[in-house]
């Protein structure tokens, strides 16, 4: 208690600079409400720098938590109940972010700076529009401070400082649960953007192709997070999880999705506005939708309504606090797109055989996929409500998702080659053939490697006709004057295929072997002969393992190690199996060590699954797709902005 | 995802220790069926059964020892020429319709049947409407 | 939708007033959803369907070396009991001993479902938290607990005379479900 000095009060400075960054943000909302009108023309010149401070001081609060993270101070409730001083330094950090209270101070963050940004450099819209964006923004902010300040303040001081903290659950301390759930919020809260734009169009009734290539930059760049959050996490459920499973269908992982298709579908529409001004209240919806999806996702989580068996130990009241702003934000949003969109034509018309027709469909059936994950999330709820109890699982997510994606492949092999507005189909047949024989072909092909699986067939048909398809746009072209939005959409497309392919062929030809072998033994699975070497014990800091030493040699070859270990924890007493994975080009051998069997054999489960890794890897292409696109859009942007600026130096010293 | 939130349950709200058998695992626990055709029969039903003593996890994913004990039992009735499907009945009886994760169409999931329908018809009207209209002022312009 | 005919052409492309209500209305069914959700928080407990129905056919071994193992046909006849699915590795199953040890005084008949047990330790579970059932079945494969709709340990089920579940109790028996118990064994037994 001697040590009271300046490090003490860094709780006290984070709580303050948030109670500031709240004040600011009422204070953004009301300077950008009475800018909208005539004579408050003056109150909006604070708009711009309030977001800006306001999400300077949201980082403020952020960096004093993670602060007190750092040093420890155990007079903080939050760090007490989270963190240990024997812990690494790393998961010190992440600890911040890694429970409750943090990572509703890390939504703010995310969300005031987001906004912070875009008052500083986007001078693109109207200034009418700009104001009800920032105002809107501001609006949905309050929410959550006032959550955060009333219902789950991260800085909390314990009466009494606790002699040693509870938080050092060694299961906690892997580098992908320390950066998987940040790169998720930025996606899901950096669509708060598209949000607040939308909210703004539909006040002031502005939506051009200006206002599409404003919004689609933020989509983009929030939309690239979420893909790679959401790869990420699947690779990380993959070999944490110790079954080889790479997707389950979970409420969790439907909740990511759910804002992702929405994205997705946003995106595409935004193309759309942007080039023909059409879709236009279409646009505004998909808006509205992507970030209340991300808002319902994080709360159908959080509140653990959702997850049946031992759910998180919420508090009601909290779970009722989110779900009246949830209420008042969503609800307030829809009820705006009902009173003003009808007012908001359609825009400029196009033909069935055009891009436009190709992205409407893409939007439709995107939506419609949404649907279907939504509905299987929330039917179990609603079965619950009638005092039912049903599972939906993959049985029924699969093929039903299927049914819509399937489609819209098959349009996206055409689509991109499509002109705007009317185009002659005959025009694109010919560049077609090839991928309907490749298609035909590997239909033929799966269906006499994988006989009946149905959905793994219509996978690797399509993958490899879909991969060739995507290339297409760039045929007849110089590749070095194709512009970065080009080839961001390209690699993307080629992602999908990519991906798809690993999706498919892993439900196709995993191949499994459960076995019990004797130190010596070896094993064939697949086109791998694995030899189990020897069991030694090793000792970790606050664990002890078995460590299984695998030789696996792949059909004869120079053989490698693999060291899969069954770890036994004591604080709290717990075991875990650790994984060894063994990556070719052509897929990824998964060892797990299990239990001692009575007669001195060891438990092996064994997997090849082959092109397995094609799932993440799409996954990365098509974000790295987007990274272009976006880098593309912002480049021409910025020349546009400089050749305006030129043009508007040159009038004024040639016309006074 | 799913494990960070077992993860996060477990380490934020710290329920009380779950204490484990040490009985050794069923004869088919964890061995497979000799027949890869059966293999692939039970399997494609375990992952499709729910596992009741852990976070919505399939018995095939699980290491809890009563999905085990399930998984054992299922492969027994298959090497004994039972049919999957008769077998998630027979579990069905039992625990309801809570235990299958392949939901069946019954009074209680109808509407899980009839939202695909609903939304393609959605989907269909609106494209329908889009392409008809503007199929002619395309061709019309 | 019935202004549509109406409508000129130009305007055909507008999306029609109810549909841009629709959102709306399915975002105010979630939240009604939600709510039902929150307030009437659902129990986790995966109740046995097999309540009303007849035992099915089984038979264990003697799981304790002092108590006979037991089958269906052992609890035929005479009046309604109870059967406690348990296992020594079980800590709610301790928690609950002193209430069987209760209804066992109060002269109902308890047979036991030992889960997964070895002799040795399920010896000592009873040698010290004491032994209230008739019979102990071993149940090394959770054969009979899935065949009754068992989803864990503790469970106690109250069986008729001929034999028919009537009555499923999910997690430990504490003091005041005893009476309940009672209460419903008397029932089953008229």
């Amino acid at each position: 208690m001697q040590d009271c000095g300046s490090g003490q009060v860094i709780a006290e400075f984070g709580l303050a600079a948030l109670w500031l960054a709240a004040a600011l943000a009422v204070l953004q909302l009301i300077a950008g409400g009475v800018a909208l009108s005539r004579r408050g023309d003056a109150l909006g010149a604070v708009v711009r720098p309030v977001a800006i401070v306001q999400g300077v001081l949201a980082l403020a609060a952020f960096a004093a938590l993670v602060a007190v993270f750092i040093s420890t101070d155990l007079s903080v409730k939050l760090v007490a109940a989270n963190s240990h001083s024997a812990k690494p330094l790393l998961y010190k950090i992440a600890g911040a972010w890694g429970n409750h209270e943090g990572s509703m101070l890390l939504w703010v963050t995310i969300m005031g700076l987001a906004g912070g940004f875009v008052a500083a450099v986007e001078r693109r819209l109207p200034e009418r529009t700009m104001m009800a964006t920032l105002a809107g923004q501001a609006f949905v902010s309050i929410g959550f401070y006032v959550f955060l300040l009333f219902a789950s303040n991260p800085f909390t001081r314990l009466a009494e400082p606790a002699a040693e903290g509870q938080g050092l659950n060694p299961l906690l301390q892997d580098p992908g649960l320390a950066f998987h759930p940040p790169t998720l919020y930025v996606g899901y809260v950096g669509l708060s953007i598209a949000f607040s734009f939308a909210i703004g169009a539909l006040i002031t009734r502005e939506v051009s192709p200006a206002f599409a290539r404003a919004m689609r930059p933020w989509v983009l760049g929030a939309w690239i997070f979420l893909t790679l959050g959401i790869t990420a996490g699947s690779y990380w459920a993959y070999y944490e999880l110790g079954w080889g499973g790479w997707w389950f269908w979970d409420p969790v992982e439907n909740a990511s999705l759910m804002p992702w298709l929405a994205a997705t579908a946003l995106l595409h529409s935004c193309g759309v506005l942007a080039a023909r001004n059409a879709l236009r209240a279409w646009t505004l919806m998909l808006g509205v939708v992507a970030f209340s999806m991300s808002m319902i996702g994080t709360f159908l989580v959080r509140s653990g309504i959702l997850t049946s068996v031992h759910a998180f130990a919420v508090d009601p009241r909290r779970g009722t606090f989110i779900l009246v702003l949830l209420a008042i934000y969503i609800g307030g949003a829809l009820m705006l797109f009902a009173l003003r969109a009808g007012s908001i034509s359609e825009g400029e018309r196009f033909a069935v055989t055009s891009r436009e027709s190709g992205l409407v469909f893409n939007n439709v059936m995107l939506s419609g996929t949404l649907g279907i994950v939504l509905i299987g999330t929330l039917y179990p709820l609603l079965a619950e409500a009638m005092g039912m109890k049903v599972s939906v699982g993959p049985p029924y997510f699969n093929p039903f998702t299927a049914l819509f994606v399937v489609p819209m492949l098959l349009v996206l092999m055409v689509g991109p080659l499509l002109r705007w507005r009317l185009d002659n189909f005959g025009r694109v047949r010919s560049g077609l053939i090839i991928p309907a024989l490749i298609l035909v072909l590997s239909i033929g092909i799966a269906i006499v490697m994988a006989p009946g699986k149905m959905l793994s067939i219509i996978g690797l048909a399509l993958a490899p006709a879909l991969a060739f398809a995507s290339l297409l746009p760039l045929r007849g072209r110089r590749l070095s004057r194709v512009k970065l939005p080009l080839w961001g959409m390209v690699l993307a497309h080629f992602g999908v295929a990519v991906s798809l392919f690993g999706m498919a062929c892993d439900s196709a030809f995993t191949v499994e072997k459960l076995v019990a072998v004797r130190p010596g033994e070896a094993v064939r699975v697949g086109p791998w002969q694995v030899t189990m070497k020897s069991i030694t014990p090793i000792a970790g800091p606050n664990w002890t393992a078995l460590e299984g030493d695998l030789q696996a040699s792949y059909n004869g070859t120079a053989p490698s190690l693999l060291r899969p270990q069954s770890r036994s924890f004591w604080t709290p007493p717990q075991q875990t199996n650790e994984s060894a994975l063994l990556t070719r080009w052509n897929g990824q051998l998964y060892t797990v060590l299990g239990d001692e069997a009575a007669d001195g054999r060891w438990q092996l489960r064994l997997w090849w699954k082959p092109f397995v890794t094609m799932i993440w890897l799409g996954g990365v292409l098509i974000a790295l797709g987007g990274l272009l696109a976006m880098l593309g859009h912002v480049a021409s942007d910025v020349r546009r902005v400089i050749a305006r600026s030129k043009i508007a130096f040159r009038r004024e010293r040639q016309g006074r | 995802m799913k494990r960070l939130l077992l993860i996060l349950a477990l380490f934020v709200f710290a329920p009380p220790l779950l204490a484990d058998d040490t009985m050794p695992p069923a004869a088919y626990a964890y061995r497979q069926l000799d027949d890869p055709r059966l293999e692939a029969k039970a399997r494609g039903l375990m992952e499709t059964i729910r596992c009741l003593t852990c976070q919505s996890q399939s018995i095939a994913d699980s290491d809890a020892s009563m999905a085990g004990d399930m998984r054992n039992q299922i492969r027994e009735r298959i090497l004994r020429g039972e049919d999957p499907e008769a077998i998630r009945r027979w579990l069905v009886e039992r625990y309801g319709d809570y235990i299958s994760y392949a939901p069946q169409v019954s009074p209680a999931t109808w509407p899980l049947f009839a939202a695909p329908l609903l939304l393609l018809a959605i989907a269909a009207l609106l494209l329908r409407r889009r392409f008809a209209r503007s199929g002619q002022s395309g061709a019309v312009k | 939708m019935s202004a549509a005919p109406k409508i000129p052409e130009r305007a055909a492309i507008r999306t029609s007033r109810w549909a841009l209500w629709l959102p709306l209305a399915l975002f105010a069914g979630f939240i009604v959803l939600v709510l039902i959700g929150l307030l009437r928080p659902a129990s986790h407990d995966v109740a046995s369907q097999f309540v009303g129905k007849p035992l099915p056919e089984f038979s264990l071994r003697a799981a304790a070396d002092n108590r006979p193992g037991l089958a269906r046909a052992n609890m035929i006849g005479g009046k309604p009991r109870l059967l406690n699915v348990f296992a020594s590795w079980c800590a709610p199953c301790a928690a609950e001993a002193p209430q069987l040890a209760q209804l066992a005084a109060a002269g109902v008949e308890i047979d036991g479902v030992a889960i997964r047990d070895h002799k040795p330790e399920l010896a000592a579970f009873l040698a010290r938290y004491g032994n209230p059932y008739t019979r102990i079945g071993a149940d090394d494969v959770s054969a009979v607990q899935m065949a009754i709709g068992s989803s864990g340990a503790p469970e106690t089920f109250i069986i008729d005379a001929q034999g028919v579940i009537r009555y499923q109790h999910i997690g430990e028996i504490r003091t005041e479900h005893v009476p309940m118990l009672l209460a419903r064994l008397q029932e089953a037994g008229k």
